[in-house]
C-alpha cells in the first residue's frame, strides 16, 4: 500500500495519467451511441484520439497571441480541478478550480476579433451563471450530511448520500447536460455537427489550441462524472452502474431534445437548483439530519 | 503514423451553386452513407476544417468569399470541387458573370463531376482527397506551407 501522507499525491497523478483516456473513450461511446440511436452506423470508439491526433498534425493559426495563454490556463485549471477532487481535497476549492478554468475559455474566446466568437463566449458566461448555483448547492448538500467539505471525508464516511440528498442529484444531473454540452442546453458550442453560430467559443482556435480544449473536456467528463460516484461511495458497485445509468440518459436527452433559447436555461436551472436543490437541503435542515457526529 | 486521414473535417461553401449538389453533399451525411463513419464530420468552420467542399460555379459576387474561407483553413488542406458547374462552370460558363470553375479563384486538388454529383461520387472524391492530403502534410513538415512554397522560406 501507499504510504498515508502520499497517497493524494498518487491519486492525483493517477487521475493527470488516466482521465484523459478515459474521458476520450467516454466520448468516443458517446458518439457510438448517438449514431445507433439515430440508425447510424458511427465512428469507431477510439474516433477522439483520432480527432485530437489531427488536431496536433495541423497549422497553428493564432488570432491573437493571448489565446494561447487563455486555452493551456483552461487545460491547466480543469487539471488542477480534477486533481484536487481525485486526492481528496476541499470541495469548494475544485469548483473553485472548476469555475476558473472556464473563466479562461471565456476570455479566450473574448480574446478574438470573431463576433461568433464572443456570442459563444458570451453564452458560455450564462450557462456558468445557470449551472453555478447547483452546483455549490451539491457541494452543500454534502457538507450537510457528512458534516466535512473534503472528498476524502465524505468517501470515507460510508453514508448513502443519495438516500439524503435525491432532490440535489437529480439537479446536478440536470445541470449535467449543461456542462456536458447537451442539448436541449449545447448553447455555447457542440460536439455535433450542428452549425449554430458556427462553432461558439471554439470558433477562432484552430489546430494545437482546439486539440487542448478537446482534451480539458476528457478530464471535464472524468471529474463531473466522479461528483456521481460521491453520492454513491458507499457502494462501487451502485456507483457504476449510476454512472453508465445518467451518462445514458444525457445521451438520450441530447437526441430526442430540442435547442432551447438561453432564457429558458437560465431560467429552469435556477428553478431547479431553487426547488429540488434548497428544498432537499431545506428539509435535512429542520430534520436536524447529522449523519457523522 | 498519421491522424489526418482518419479524422478529416469538411466544410462545405455554396458558390452559386443551384443546392443539387448541396442536397447529395447532405445526403452524404445521412443514415444511408454516413460518413461519419469514417470519421468525416461536417464543421460549419472553416477554422476547424480539413477539406473544404465546394460547389457552383463562382461568379463575381462570392469569389471574394470563397477565397476567405479557403484562406482561413490551416493547413495542410485539400479542395474538392463538386459537380460539373464547380470543376468547369458547367452550362453557365458563358454567363458574364460566371468564373468558370472553382479553379479559377482558388487551388483544387480534387474535381468530382456530374449534374448532380452522386453521394458515392462524392464520398470517393473525398476518399481521394484523403491521400492527397496525406502528401501536403508530408511536405508541410519538408518545407511549410503546400500551396504557398514562400512561407517555407519567410520563417
Amino acid at each position: 500500500m501507499i504510504p498515508e501522507p502520499f497517497a493524494p499525491v498518487f491519486y492525483a497523478l493517477v487521475y493527470i495519467l488516466v482521465a484523459p483516456i478515459f474521458g476520450g473513450l467516454i466520448a468516443g461511446i458517446d458518439r457510438k451511441v448517438t449514431a445507433r440511436m439515430q440508425g447510424r452506423v458511427g465512428p469507431p470508439i477510439l474516433q477522439p484520439f483520432y480527432d485530437v491526433g489531427k488536431l496536433f498534425e495541423k497549422e497553428n493559426p493564432v488570432v491573437t497571441v493571448t489565446q494561447n495563454f487563455y486555452v493551456l490556463s483552461y487545460v491547466v485549471f480543469m487539471v488542477v480541478a480534477g486533481a484536487l477532487f481525485f486526492s481528496g481535497g476541499d470541495m469548494l476549492l475544485v469548483i473553485f478550480a472548476f469555475t476558473l478554468s472556464h473563466i479562461f475559455i471565456v476570455l479566450g474566446a473574448y480574446a478574438s476579433y470573431s463576433p461568433y466568437s464572443h456570442v459563444g463566449a458570451e453564452r458560455e458566461l450564462l450557462q456558468i451563471i445557470a449551472y453555478e448555483p447547483m452546483i455549490i448547492l451539491t457541494a452543500v448538500g454534502m457538507y450537510m450530511v457528512t458534516k466535512s467539505f473534503f472528498v476524502s471525508t465524505i468517501v470515507a464516511s460510508q453514508v448513502p448520500i443519495i438516500l439524503y440528498l435525491p432532490g440535489v442529484f437529480v439537479g446536478y444531473l440536470i445541470v449535467l447536460t449543461i456542462k456536458l454540452r447537451k442539448s436541449p442546453f449545447d448553447l455555447s458550442t457542440s460536439h455535433h455537427a450542428h452549425q449554430e453560430i458556427v462553432k461558439g467559443v471554439t470558433t477562432d482556435f484552430a489546430g494545437p489550441n482546439l486539440g487542448k480544449i478537446e482534451i480539458a473536456h476528457w478530464y471535464e467528463y472524468v471529474f463531473l462524472l466522479g461528483v456521481i460516484w460521491l453520492f454513491f461511495a458507499w457502494n462501487p458497485l451502485i456507483a457504476v452502474v449510476a454512472i453508465l445509468v445518467a451518462y445514458f440518459l444525457e445521451i438520450l436527452i441530447d437526441n430526442t431534445m430540442a435547442r432551447v433559447k438561453w432564457q429558458l436555461m437560465l431560467r429552469s436551472a435556477w428553478i431547479i437548483a431553487g426547488t429540488l436543490g434548497l428544498v432537499n437541503l431545506g428539509v435535512l435542515y429542520y430534520l436536524g439530519m447529522v449523519v457523522v457526529p | 503514423m498519421t491522424y489526418l486521414q482518419k479524422s478529416p473535417w469538411i466544410v462545405h461553401y455554396n458558390a452559386s451553386s443551384c443546392n443539387g449538389c448541396d442536397i447529395e453533399i447532405l445526403a452524404a451525411l445521412t443514415p444511408v452513407f454516413d460518413v461519419e463513419r469514417f470519421g468525416i464530420v461536417n464543421t460549419g468552420n472553416p477554422k476547424h476544417a480539413d477539406i473544404l467542399l465546394c460547389t457552383g460555379s463562382v461568379n463575381e459576387q462570392n469569389k471574394v468569399p470563397l477565397k476567405n474561407v479557403y484562406d482561413m483553413i490551416p493547413e495542410p488542406k485539400v479542395v474538392v470541387a463538386i459537380g460539373i458547374c464547380a470543376t468547369t462552370g458547367g452550362i453557365f460558363r458563358e454567363c458574364y458573370n460566371v468564373q468558370g470553375g472553382i479553379d479559377k479563384i482558388i487551388p483544387v486538388d480534387v474535381w468530382v463531376p456530374g449534374c448532380a454529383a452522386r453521394p458515392e461520387s462524392i464520398i470517393d472524391g473525398i476518399v481521394t482527397a484523403l491521400g492527397i492530403l496525406e502528401q501536403k502534410r508530408l511536405r508541410m513538415l519538408e518545407k511549410g506551407s503546400p500551396d504557398n512554397p514562400k512561407a517555407g522560406e519567410t520563417k
